[in-house]
């Protein structure tokens, strides 16, 4: 197995605030791992170094073995990063359809964002509002446009900032077999979730983040049963 | 060929159906016969009007659809008209050289809009900020070309005239075999105006219906989204910088022919003002509601300014106000709504519109 992402002590300070300090996180290629840790773990900070929104204060991102530590997000995107914001960063203006178009054109030709806008409609369950407006979409169709948009550009990384943030468990549960159908079909996700079901359902390995340094590392079972997790998130460590 | 034109209408134009474009004609047509039967003064007016379309529609395409608020497109106005001055004055105007004057001035606009835009887009300018930077950019310009007033401000044999401005510039002209050039004044002039209106019309509502324009719209709603699907939106804001500062150079020019005349007032802050009035009280979000606002806008203040009214410029201070508390989508925009609307078809705001017609046809690359 080849790492698809590493990180090599990666660290980005705020002023005294070591938001992440010295990471070194290692994604093998076809994996499916879920990153946990209490608010202010450095998960999401994680996720925009990871995205280049950032420059780190120190240590570097390899991704396919290529350091793309100063590279611009648009050029990371281009070589098969592609980010759910936690917040649903569509086009509130514009219809469903449209919002989906915007990220299959970049890659591809006219009549293949066609086909792949179908089957993207179908997969996200999103037919019924291909015209609507996506500002007026319930809070879980947000996120599953918002899902959506992420992978029309059928990224080989996929990063998902808290998926199921607000929705229900069923639509939680559906979620979660997208991600997993997505990953059986060779993508590597990282997902940041709070939600332990979620992580149950999904998760194979996890790594957990606590005052910007990865705590402990682990398969499902191990984290689960792993006693000094549970005290982080009471606060006892 | 058939592509190009299928993009006139799209998900970022108001007026796709049939009804709109036989209007469409049916108003082109009038402005083409209207020479032959107005006075001479209501032809050169109304040509008047349509000089200012060009500096309101580059607007649009910026803060519109793209979603950057320039405030200084009068910057790009001013260099172009005062370019204009400076060549024609100094080589005339024989052989067609006017042409070539409007062609490098509009060129300049665009230059300066491309090394400005590139400094604060590539430098990570965002948001109100890039309306400060313009505002101070045509401030600044107004400034020093106030102060240009003694004999050492002078370009070849054209002096720069300080706060009285240039004037005495040639209208534009066409060599014509023959004679030594056709004047295009009066109804020359405004059919020339005309064809330019409605081809740059035609050109924008194509951009802005094709690949580049879904992205435009998708930067105005979200710029980070944008990025984090791959685009380099810097490039695009870049652009449609350009575009907008090569346009308002237009109406520069078009201004200082007309009137063979321009100064730095035209630079100034009442000037810069007005465009955004024009834009947003039309519906900034469509070029067709700007054109229309535009014309109507600039008709309007002329009547209270021919009138004796020092109001022209309160009012239209009100207009703007009236605008943003009642119709944020701007009139037009919101007229045309209720239409489709009474209509019982199509009740979206333009930018949502024709979703089916999006789906079966997206913008061809």
């Amino acid at each position: 197995m080849t790492a698809i992402l590493e990180t090599k002590n990666l660290s980005k300070h705020f002023g005294g605030l070591h938001a992440t300090n010295g990471i070194d996180l290692s994604i093998e290629s076809g994996e499916l791992r879920c990153l946990i840790g209490p608010n202010g773990a450095g998960k999401s900070t994680l996720f925009k170094l990871i995205l280049g929104s950032y420059p780190p204060s120190s240590g570097e991102i390899l991704f396919n073995g290529e350091n793309i530590t100063k590279l611009l997000p648009c050029r990371r995107i281009e070589k098969g990063i592609s980010i759910k914001f936690q917040v649903p960063g569509i086009f509130e203006d514009l219809p469903v359809a449209q919002n989906l178009l915007i990220a299959l054109q970049h890659r591809m030709s006219k009549p293949r964002s066609q086909t792949e806008l179908e089957r993207l409609m179908t997969l996200l369950d999103l037919q019924s509002a291909r015209t609507k407006r996506a500002g007026d979409l319930s809070h879980g169709q947000k996120q599953w446009l918002e899902i959506g948009m992420a992978i029309a550009l059928a990224p080989s990384l996929l990063l998902l900032d808290e998926p199921t943030a607000g929705m229900s468990p069923e639509e939680t549960f559906k979620t979660g077999e997208l991600v997993m159908q997505l990953n059986q079909q060779g993508m590597t996700v990282l997902v940041i979730e709070h939600d332990m079901a979620f992580v149950r359902q999904i998760a194979q390995k996890v790594t957990v983040l606590h005052f910007g340094k990865i705590f402990v590392e682990g398969s499902l079972q191990e984290i689960v049963n792993n006693e000094d997790v549970a005290r982080i998130y009471l606060g006892k460590v | 060929m058939a592509s190009w034109f299928a993009r006139l209408n799209g998900p970022q134009t108001l007026g796709n159906g049939r009804g709109f474009w036989l209007g469409f004609v049916a108003v082109l047509l009038l402005l083409v016969v209207l020479p032959f039967f107005a006075d001479e003064y209501l032809v050169n007016n109304i040509g008047y009007f349509f000089i200012w379309v060009f500096m309101a529609m580059g607007l649009s395409l910026l803060w519109g659809y793209t979603g950057i608020l320039s405030f200084g497109q009068t910057a790009f106005f001013g260099i172009a008209g005062y370019t204009y001055g400076v060549i024609t004055l100094n080589y005339g105007a024989a052989y067609g050289l006017t042409f070539a004057a409007l062609l490098l001035a509009v060129a300049l606009a665009a230059l300066v809009a491309w090394i400005i835009g590139y400094f604060m887009f590539y430098g990570g300018i965002r948001d109100v900020f890039v309306g400060i930077v313009t505002l101070s950019i045509t401030l600044v310009l107004e400034t020093f070309m106030a102060q240009t007033a003694g004999p050492e401000w002078v370009i070849g044999t054209a002096r720069l005239n300080g706060f009285n401005g240039m004037s005495g510039m040639p209208p534009l002209t066409i060599p014509w075999p023959g004679e030594d050039e056709i004047f295009l004044e009066g109804r020359y002039l405004f059919w020339f105006l005309v064809a330019l209106v409605v081809l740059l019309y035609l050109a924008l509502r194509m951009l802005v219906n094709s690949r580049f324009g879904n992205v435009m719209v998708a930067i105005r709603e979200n710029p980070s989204r944008v990025e984090m699907l791959g685009y380099d939106i810097r490039r695009y804001q870049l652009i449609v910088f350009v575009i907008g500062g090569a346009l308002a150079g237009l109406s520069g020019v078009l201004y200082t022919t007309w009137g063979t005349y321009i100064t730095p007032s035209a630079m100034g802050l009442t000037a810069a003002a007005l465009p955004i009035v024009w834009t947003a009280a039309g519906g900034r979000k469509d070029i067709t509601a700007t054109l229309v606002a535009t014309v109507f806008l600039v008709w309007l203040s002329q009547i209270l300014a021919v009138k004796g009214s020092q109001y022209a410029l309160v009012l239209m201070g009100l207009i703007l106000l009236v605008a943003v508390m009642l119709a944020p989508d701007g009139f037009v925009v919101t007229l045309a709504k209720k239409i489709a609307q009474l209509k019982g078809r199509n009740t979206q705001p333009p930018s949502n519109r024709s979703e089916t017609k999006l789906a079966e046809s997206p913008p061809p690359p």
